[in-house]
């Protein structure tokens, strides 16, 4: 199946419509973040404005339509650039993990051998670490900083592109056109780009987009606990961090804070929703079996 | 002939309602079977071959497929008429089949013994024990040898030749009336080939049953039929006695395909190739569905579709030029 | 062109292929896919290597290409023992060995242009000195296998499956090689495009003196296209002969029952079918002695015990059985 295709089927299709749009929007207003809200200290735009110093959050007014935070945090301001803070943390985290998984696992699975022992073993071990708590850990002792997070996020998350791009290279390589080129005299370089990643990218793109949404939800667990963004720092994990306090609501009141952990929460859910509704339509669309 | 027919096919049709549109994979399809008979079935990949048998057993998967027209009398019953549950009483009892890969066919988590008594159980009043003495007998019939130990086997235990020789064995297990083999020697090496050709030939013998022999293969076909229907595109375009149609085929592709195969028993210098690509069923010529490949087509050939007629006693072609089909033979001193 | 120089001598070839079981993959056994065969093909012939599915045909054709690596034995060709190459040596001489395979869905890059696979080899061994001279080599050579140029911008789906064929052995013929190793080349296509592809071979050998080892179960088909015939059981060259001799005279009792196996399309040809018992036995652990003993009509005491010497019995009709060596 050709890409122009793949594109028009991923029209047709609904569900994977819908996805699109999304990720349309927040990529609208990711780009658009200067215009949508404009930052008061353009050498500092991530830095989200405080109306004050109160503790208590404020509901949504005029002045601050989604409301304030804890600390006077603008949740509007902070939602806008925090869309960009995603999708700088999903295409960086994902793109040099999926780097790292389809080198590691086309090198492993076209040359085999012992360096297939070995690099495979090592990606088991690394599997048998668990993810959370390695993440954690690491960003502890690099110190925190979204920039440690991705670091410490990375490390933990290739081995599954690895695995899955090895075993795609290895039925692939036993595929005629290949031993045909072998038989030609095209070396490794030629074979690896030309034959063998050209017919295996497919399930690697759908597992990345699988795994942009569930990349954000981690980090911004992480700035949840305290070690991702920096206070202040305009990023959806942190901006449900700040709610922590007032998730339970005020005396009487149970959904007296709602906007806290409402609007940050939905910004996430449908982040990540968007990305896994287009994952799905792509295996549906490539699935040979389902065609 | 005057003997009762066994199955009579009244111009079949069965379609296809795909997204890419209509694929008329039957198209007027008529023939019949004669107890104790074996019609073989000829024709390329595409022609429909196996769609005509899985309608015939009413396994055509609805949608996208339908049976559009027609009706197909097994002792005198339409079976086009019959709901599932009726047919159900039909297939494995009455109609069996094999196909050609024998692994895919059976069930890997169930021994062969338990793969047999069950259909044995279905459809006749016996108990277990009978059913599983009645399955020891079935493959000791189809020659495998030590039955009573292979019948606690699993098909992954047995080779490609045994495997075929089990599902024999189950879809002989009620005596059915009509056996269908769709391609059963196919996946199968030469020697193995031969013992089940020679198996299936011996077991009609022994059980009197119908066959329908379905296959790619003109030697095959030659070897254990007794009339042949050749098909193209969807349509039977030659049908006759089994010595007629390898003596004097009287459709050009037949013709033509009888020269295009090298030949075990004779040296050709150089074989005459069919001219063109088998056309796409999505995609199918008007008028005379071979006539992008004929070389004696007309421009009456590209419009008007040529039905089967009979052109010698019991010997049916659908060919507006079978003359020239004869002059061409005459000139090249070859029948 | 001088009779009977040899282009290919194969020497006492073998390729086991490790079995590995358990956490620390050891090697268990060895599945004897090609064990000891010795034969040649001289220039400008066509040698059909014919065998059952599991005898080691297509990995004796691989191996000669080195697309395996030989477990032990010597592949000379053109005063090299390709055995001993590097790998760049072996690089350059891949423009004189090329491989159509069976089948013509799995043998095309569905992501590459008809020009690109065609073209591919002419890029890796810089057979052209522009890109318009490239392109005009492979509008060239897709004309000798009848394929117009306005082809060359389709990818593999857009055809059908002799046309794939096609497009693979052009692919073949870019590098202008001497010797074409056939591995079912129409065993996959529909019997009308059978002849079609035959023909072309037939044609293609005449026009540019190629060499072909051809590899077929079909026995018709090796029949129609070999001037020599080489018969395979288990990983051992049973039978070697002139395609007549072998047809006419086949001297191994496998031979024999093969040959009476084929399904003749003349219903009223009659033969008397040797049927073989049993199946084909495991590569892993073949039958001691003959291979073939077990199944074989006229096994004696000696099959089971002593392996049978592959021989010349005239004329240069080699066979290994022990039947034979009684007379």
């Amino acid at each position: 199946m050709e890409w122009q295709e793949v594109v028009i089927r991923l029209f047709k299709n609904k569900i994977s419509l819908i996805g699109l749009i999304l990720i349309i929007f927040f990529g609208v207003i990711a780009i658009g973040a200067p215009w949508i809200a404009p930052p008061s200290d353009p050498s500092e735009p991530y830095m989200v404005p405080r109306a004050g110093w109160g503790f208590e959050p404020q509901p949504p007014s005029s002045e601050h339509i989604f409301g304030t935070a804890e600390g006077q945090y603008d949740i509007f301001y902070g939602i806008i650039w925090g869309t960009r803070t995603a999708f700088r943390i999903g295409f960086i985290i994902v793109g040099i993990s999926s780097f790292i998984g389809i080198l590691v696992g086309t090198l492993a699975g076209y040359y085999g051998g012992w360096f297939d022992e070995v690099v495979m073993r090592i990606t088991d071990i690394f599997m048998a670490i668990p993810f959370l708590i390695a993440a954690i850990v690491m960003t502890t002792i690099l110190g925190q900083g979204l920039r440690n997070v991705m670091i410490a996020l990375i490390t933990f998350g290739w081995m599954n592109s690895a695995r899955l791009m090895r075993s795609q290279v290895l039925s692939i390589k036993e595929e005629e056109f290949v031993i045909a080129a072998d038989a030609l005299g095209a070396g490794d370089f030629r074979i690896i780009f030309k034959h063998v990643i050209l017919n295996t990218i497919f399930p690697l793109v759908i597992e990345a987009s699988m795994r942009m949404g569930s990349m954000v939800i981690t980090a911004s667990t992480l700035s949840f606990l305290g070690i991702g963004a920096p206070e202040g720092y305009a990023d959806w994990g942190q901006m449900i961090s700040f709610a922590r306090n007032w998730i339970l609501g005020g005396e009487g009141n149970a959904i007296k804070y709602w906007f806290t952990v409402v609007i940050p929460g939905g910004a996430i859910t449908l982040f990540c929703l968007s990305w896994n509704l287009i994952g799905d339509a792509f295996r549906d669309i490539l699935d040979p079996k389902l065609q | 002939m005057s003997k009762e027919k066994l199955i009579d096919v009244n111009d079949l049709a069965t379609y296809f309602h795909t997204e890419e549109g209509t694929v008329k994979a039957v198209d007027g399809v008529s023939f019949e079977i004669y107890p104790g008979e074996t019609l073989g079935i000829v024709g390329e990949s595409g022609c429909g071959k196996s769609v005509t048998s899985l309608s015939i057993m009413r396994l055509i998967e609805s949608p996208p497929g339908k049976i559009e027209n027609g009706e197909i009398l097994f002792n005198g019953k339409d079976l086009t008429k019959l709901n599932q549950k009726q047919m159900r009483k039909i297939r494995g009892n009455d109609i069996s089949m094999i196909f050609q890969e024998p692994m895919t066919s059976l069930n890997p988590v169930y021994t062969v013994g338990d793969q047999i008594m069950e259909a044995i159980l279905i459809h006749k009043d016996v108990s277990k024990k009978e059913a599983r003495q009645e399955a020891i007998d079935m493959l000791t019939k189809v020659g495998i040898p030590l039955p009573e130990q292979r019948v606690d086997e699993y098909p992954h235990q047995l080779s490609g030749g045994m495997r075929q020789r089990v599902m024999i064995a189950m879809s002989l297990s009620c005596d059915p009336q009509l056996l269908i083999a769709d391609e059963p020697t196919t996946a199968l090496d030469v020697t193995i080939q031969a013992q089940i050709l020679e198996l299936m030939n011996s077991l009609k013998r022994q059980f009197g049953m119908a066959i329908m022999m379905i296959t790619h293969d003109l030697g095959v076909i030659a070897e254990v039929s007794d009339r042949v229907a050749v098909m193209y595109a969807g349509k039977v375009v030659e049908y006759a006695d089994v010595k007629d149609l390898y003596g004097d085929p009287k459709h050009p592709y037949t013709w033509g395909l009888m020269y295009s195969i090298p030949h075990i028993e004779k040296d050709l210098e150089r074989l005459e190739a069919i001219p063109g690509n088998v056309p796409n069923p999505l995609n199918f010529p008007e008028g005379c569905k071979f006539n992008t490949r004929c070389q004696f087509a007309t421009d009456k050939c590209r419009v008007d579709e040529p039905e089967l007629e009979e052109v010698e006693e019991g010997h049916y072609s659908a060919c507006w030029h079978v003359d020239k089909l004869e002059e061409q033979k005459a000139k090249q001193g070859r029948g | 062109m001088a009779e009977d120089e040899k282009l290919l001598e194969i020497k006492n070839l073998k390729k086991y292929f490790p079995v590995k079981e358990g956490v620390f993959r050891r090697t268990v056994a060895h599945v004897k896919a090609v064990d000891d065969i010795t034969f040649h093909i001289k220039k400008g012939e066509t040698l059909g290597l014919v065998g059952e599915s599991g005898c080691g045909k297509s990995t004796a054709g691989r191996t000669i290409l080195r697309l395996l690596e030989a477990t032990a034995g010597e592949i000379w060709f053109e005063g090299k023992n390709l055995v001993d190459l590097d790998k760049k040596e072996l690089r350059e001489m891949r423009k004189e060995m090329q491989i159509i395979f069976q089948d013509p869905y799995a043998s095309l890059n569905p992501r590459m242009t008809v020009a690109d696979i065609v073209g591919e080899p002419i890029d890796i061994h810089n057979l052209a000195s522009s890109k318009k001279e490239r392109n005009e080599k492979v509008a060239d050579i897709l004309d000798t296998v009848g394929l117009g140029p306005e082809y060359m911008k389709r990818y593999p789906h857009e055809f059908s499956g002799g046309q794939r064929q096609r497009i693979g052995v052009a692919r073949a013929l870019a590098v202008d090689p001497s010797l074409i190793i056939a591995d079912e080349p129409v065993s996959a296509l529909d019997v009308s495009i059978q002849a079609q592809v035959i023909n072309l071979m037939q044609d293609l050998q005449k026009d540019f003196d190629l060499t072909y080892l051809f590899i077929a179960h079909d026995l018709s088909v090796v029949k129609h296209i070999s001037d020599r015939v080489a018969v395979m059981y288990l990983g051992k060259l049973v039978e070697v002969a002139d395609k007549k001799e072998l047809f006419d005279d086949p001297k191994h009792p496998y031979t024999q029952s093969l040959l009476s196996a084929i399904p003749v399309a003349d219903p009223t040809y009659e033969t008397e079918r040797i049927i073989l018992e049993g199946d084909v036995p495991s590569p892993v652990d073949p039958p001691s002695g003959c291979r073939f003993h077990p199944r074989c009509p006229y096994a004696m005491d000696i099959c089971s015990e002593v392996e049978p010497e592959f021989k010349d019995y005239g004329d240069e009709h080699f066979a290994a059985c022990h039947l034979l060596e009684d007379e």
